[in-house]
C-alpha cells in the first residue's frame, strides 16, 4: 500500500501532466477563465516549474459577459502568480462577422466561445491548450484522455481516441493539429474544494454566499443584479434579492446560482458533500439535448 | 454526492470492469454508484428520462457510464468510461471499458492504470473467449487483483450449481497464466444488486463480501518505497535568473531535474547514477514548492539537484548508485497491438515511447504469438493484425535504460506509435534485453 493520500496523488498527477505537457509541444497554453477549477490547474502549474515563472501564458476566452468580481479576482491572480495573460474576446470574432450572437433573452455566447478558442489559437499558434475539464462534470467528459487528440479543424473524435497507457501520454500530431489536455481529469468536486481549503487558495468572492438580485428562469437562479441578462417585462416583478452563492462561475448568462449561506471554505466542504444535484445541473448549456456536451466537445469547445 | 473522506488518511483504489459484450459491466457500474448513493438527482432523473425514450423495461443504469450518441444508440460501450465515489473508507477511481472486441485498446487503456479488475461473466454464458482474452491480458498488465463476477445469476435462479462450475472452469484456465492473480469470485446480479453492494438474501450458500465489501478492503500492491529507487526526468527547471528565491536563495545556477518518483525512496546525500551517461554524482537537494524535501518517495513529483554537472535532460534517468537499471539497444517485449488497418511485421519500423523517453526502433523479429483459449505460443504467423498479443523483438536507435515489466510498471512499460499517423498502435511491456551472442559475462551481470 502506497502511503500517500488521495489529494497528494491527485496533486502529483497533476503536475506531471504538466510538465509533460511544456516537454511535448513547442506553445502550450492554459485556458483560465476565472472558474475555481481552473484557478487549481494554475496554481498546480506554479508548483511544476518552481521555482522557475510558468513555461507558458494564461488564455482567457472573454465572452463580454462577466461578473466583475470575476474580472477582478482574474487580474489579481495572474500578478499573483506571475503568469502572462492572452485574452481571446469573443466580441471580436462578432465584430468580424465570424460568428452570430444568439437571440432573445436566452441567447447566451457560451457557444460562440469556441470559435474564439479556435480562431485565438491558430492566430497565436498554440499547439496545445490545458483545460480545467474534469470527469466527474459530465458524461461525455467522463470518456477523454488526458491528452484529447484535435484534427485541424479542432474537432474531437470520441469514437476513435487514441489508446492512453500507464503514463504514457503522446502528444505527436501533425502540422495544424492541436492537443487539449486535462490535469485535472481525475479530480471530483469534492477533490478540488478539499484541495482549495489544503492549499488556502483565495478564490472570488462569488463562489461564497453573498446577497444578490436574482431572476428564477426554468429552474435556474440566474443573476438579475449586473443587467448582463436581458430579463423579459414579465420577469421584471419576479426579481427577488437571495442568499446564494455560485458553484461554478463561468459565462454569466448560463452560470446559475444555488441558495447557500456557506461562507467559508469549510461550509462550502459540507454544502457539496450533502448536494443532491450535480455542479452543471446549474448550467443551462448543458441542459439543451441529452448529448449537449459531446456535440459541443467535438466542434471544439474546451 | 460526494462523501466526506478525511483527506489526510483516505487511501485510493483504482479498479476496472473487464468481460464480454452484454455482461452487465456498465449495469454493474451504475448499480455501484446507485446503491452506494453516489448518484446525484439530475443524473438519475436524465437516465430515468433516457430510459423511458428508448423503451426500456427498467431504469437503463448502464446509461451512467455510456456517454457517448453512439453508446446510448447501440447499447454498447465502445469507449472506457472514468467514474469516481468514496466510501468513508475509500476513494475509488473506477474504468468501465467495452466488452466487444474491436475496441479492445480501450480496455487495455482501462486496465493498465488499474490495481485491481472486475472480471464478470454472464451465469447462461459461463467462460468464453472473452473472459479468457481480458483475463489473459490483466495478468500480462500484471493486475495482482481479480474479482470474479458471476453475473445476471437471477436469470439462472441463483443456482449454486451453476456458480461453482463457472468458478471451477474459469481456475481451471487461469491456472496456466505464467503470472496467476489472487482471484475473488462473487454470484452478483447487477441488474437487481444482489450482493453489489449489500450480501444477497437470494444467495445464502454464498459466505464471502458483497463486492463494496471486498473493494473497500482488497490489499493491493503498488509501486513501494522499498524497491529499486526510480526517477525519470521530464524536464529541466532553469530559472535562468539572478532572482532571490525565499526558500532556494539566488537561483542564478538552480539546474533541478523535474519528474515524477516512479518507486523507490530517494534521499538527500544518496548517491546516484544519472542515465544516459551513467555518471556517479550524489543528491544536493530535494524540492517541492513547499520547500526543501528530505526525501523522495513513489508517486510524488519533484525537482531534485545533484552535485555535479550532469548532461542529461527529459528522456534521462536517475536511479539510487547501488540499483543501476538495465542498458539496452535490443530487446524482447510483449505486445498488444491495436491498429485496425495496418499490421505489425519484422521490419516495422515505429517511435517507442518508455518513460520519457522517444525514440525510433524497428522490429527484428517476431517470437511468437499467444493463442488466447488454449495459451499456446505459435511462431507461425510472423505477422500481427488487430487485437493480436504475443512477443517481439525490437532494436532502437540508441540504447533506453529499464527494468523488466514484472519488476517495474513503470519503466518497463512502453507503446509505439505510428510514423505515419501518430497513432498509438501497440501496448508493450519488456521482457529481457538481448545479450550479445559471444559475450557471456555480460549474460551474467544481467
Ligand atoms: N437479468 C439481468 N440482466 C442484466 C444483468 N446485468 C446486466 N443486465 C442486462 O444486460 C444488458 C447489457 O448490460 P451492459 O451493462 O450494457 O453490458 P456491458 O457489459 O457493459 O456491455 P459492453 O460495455 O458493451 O461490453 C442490459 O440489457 C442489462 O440490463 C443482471 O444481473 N441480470
Ligand atoms: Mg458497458
Amino acid at each position: 500500500m502506497s502511503a500517500i493520500t488521495h489529494l497528494q496523488f491527485l496533486e502529483s498527477e497533476a503536475i506531471y501532466i504538466l510538465r509533460e505537457t511544456a516537454a511535448q509541444f513547442q506553445k502550450p497554453a492554459l485556458l483560465f477563465s476565472g472558474g475555481k477549477d481552473s484557478i487549481v490547474m494554475a496554481w498546480l502549474a506554479r508548483k511544476a516549474f518552481y521555482p522557475s515563472k510558468l513555461p507558458f501564458p494564461l488564455l482567457h476566452v472573454d465572452t463580454g459577459h462577466n461578473f466583475p468580481e470575476a474580472m477582478e479576482y482574474r487580474d489579481w491572480f495572474v500578478q499573483e502568480i506571475g503568469a502572462t495573460l492572452t485574452v481571446g474576446l469573443v466580441q471580436k470574432s462578432i465584430d468580424e462577422g465570424r460568428v452570430q450572437e444568439e437571440k432573445g433573452h436566452t441567447a447566451s455566447r457560451n457557444k460562440l466561445q469556441t470559435v474564439t478558442l479556435l480562431d485565438t489559437i491558430e492566430e497565436h499558434q498554440f499547439d496545445a491548450c490545458l483545460g480545467g475539464g474534469r470527469r466527474d462534470e459530465e458524461k461525455a467528459r467522463a470518456k477523454e484522455r488526458f491528452f484529447s487528440h484535435r484534427d485541424e479543424f479542432g474537432q474531437w473524435d470520441p469514437k476513435n481516441q487514441r489508446p492512453e497507457l500507464w503514463n504514457i501520454f503522446n502528444g505527436r500530431k501533425h502540422f495544424g493539429e492541436h492537443f487539449r489536455v486535462f490535469p485535472l481529469s481525475n479530480w471530483t468536486e469534492m477533490d478540488i474544494w478539499q484541495y482549495i481549503r489544503q492549499e488556502n487558495i483565495p478564490l472570488p468572492s462569488l463562489y461564497f454566499s453573498h446577497q444578490r438580485k436574482i431572476i428564477e428562469r426554468h429552474g435556474q437562479l440566474l443573476d438579475a443584479s449586473t443587467g448582463i441578462i436581458p430579463l423579459l417585462d414579465e420577469e421584471k416583478p419576479r426579481v427577488k434579492e437571495m442568499t446564494i452563492r455560485f458553484r461554478t462561475v463561468g459565462d454569466a448568462t448560463c452560470t446559475g446560482a444555488v441558495e447557500s449561506t456557506a461562507s467559508t471554505i469549510d461550509e462550502i466542504v459540507a454544502e457539496v458533500a450533502a448536494a443532491r444535484q450535480t455542479e452543471r445541473g446549474t448550467r443551462a448549456d448543458d441542459k439543451r439535448s441529452e448529448t449537449a456536451m459531446e456535440d459541443r466537445k467535438k466542434e471544439g469547445y474546451f | 454526492m460526494d462523501v466526506l473522506v478525511n483527506p489526510t488518511e483516505s487511501s485510493l483504489l483504482r479498479f476496472t470492469t473487464a468481460g464480454s459484450v452484454d455482461d452487465g459491466k456498465s449495469t454493474l457500474i451504475g448499480r455501484l454508484l446507485y446503491d452506494s448513493k453516489s448518484i446525484f438527482e439530475d443524473q438519475l432523473l436524465a437516465v430515468e428520462e433516457s430510459s423511458k425514450r428508448r423503451g426500456d423495461a427498467h431504469v437503463n443504469l448502464a446509461l451512467l457510464t455510456d456517454g457517448l450518441r453512439a453508446e446510448r444508440e447501440q447499447g454498447i460501450t465502445i469507449d472506457v468510461a472514468y467514474r469516481y465515489f468514496a466510501t468513508p473508507k475509500r476513494k475509488f477511481i473506477i474504468a468501465d471499458t467495452p466488452g466487444h472486441i474491436q475496441y479492445t485498446r480501450n480496455m487495455v487503456t482501462g486496465a493498465s492504470t488499474a490495481d485491481l479488475a472486475i472480471i464478470l461473466i454472464d451465469a447462461r454464458l459461463g467462460v468464453i473467449e472473452q473472459t479468457m482474452r481480458h483475463t489473459y491480458l490483466a495478468s500480462l498488465l500484471r493486475i495482482g487483483h481479480i474479482v470474479l463476477a458471476v453475473n445476471k445469476m437471477d436469470l439462472v435462479n441463483f443456482d449454486q450449481a451453476v456458480y461453482d462450475k463457472i468458478v471451477a472452469d474459469y481456475m481451471a484456465f487461469a491456472k496456466g497464466l505464467e503470472n496467476l492473480p489472487h482471484v475473488t469470485p462473487i454470484p452478483m446480479s447487477a441488474l437487481n444488486g444482489d450482493n453489489v453492494v449489500d450480501k444477497s438474501e437470494n444467495t445464502p450458500w454464498y459466505t464471502g463480501p458483497s463486492l463494496l465489501q471486498h473493494l473497500e478492503t482488497a490489499q493491493v500492491h503498488t509501486e513501494t518505497a522499498v524497491d529499486e529507487a526510480r526517477f525519470p526526468v521530464q524536464w529541466v527547471i532553469r530559472p535562468i535568473s539572478d532572482r532571490e528565491d525565499a526558500k532556494l536563495g539566488n537561483l542564478h545556477d538552480y539546474r533541478g531535474f523535474a519528474g515524477r518518483v516512479a518507486s523507490g525512496t530517494f534521499k538527500v546525500g544518496d548517491d546516484v547514477l544519472v542515465y544516459p551517461s551513467e555518471m556517479k554524482t550524489k543528491i544536493t537537494g530535494i524540492h517541492t514548492f513547499e520547500g526543501p524535501q528530505p526525501e523522495a518517495i513513489p508517486q510524488l513529483s519533484y525537482s531534485i539537484t545533484v552535485a555535479d554537472e550532469i548532461d542529461t535532460s527529459r528522456g534521462g534517468m536517475i536511479v539510487k548508485a547501488g540499483e543501476p537499471a538495465q542498458t539496452a539497444q535490443e530487446f524482447d517485449a510483449m505486445i498488444c497491438w491495436f491498429a485496425d488497418k495496418k499490421t505489425l511485421k519484422p521490419r516495422s519500423r515505429f517511435h517507442l515511447r518508455h518513460t520519457t523517453n522517444d525514440v525510433r526502433a524497428v522490429v527484428t523479429d517476431v517470437l511468437y504469438k499467444v493463442n488466447i483459449s488454449t495459451l499456446e505460443k505459435s511462431a507461425a504467423s510472423k505477422e500481427f493484425s488487430l487485437n493480436d498479443i504475443g512477443c517481439i523483438r525490437l532494436r532502437c536507435a540508441s540504447p533506453i535504460f529499464f527494468d523488466a515489466y514484472a519488476k517495474n510498471r513503470t519503466t518497463g512499460s512502453f507503446v509505439l506509435v505510428d510514423e505515419q499517423t501518430n497513432n498509438t498502435v501497440a501496448a508493450g511491456m519488456i521482457l529481457k534485453p538481448l545479450v550479445d551472442a559471444g559475450d557471456e559475462d555480460a549474460e551474467v551481470a544481467i
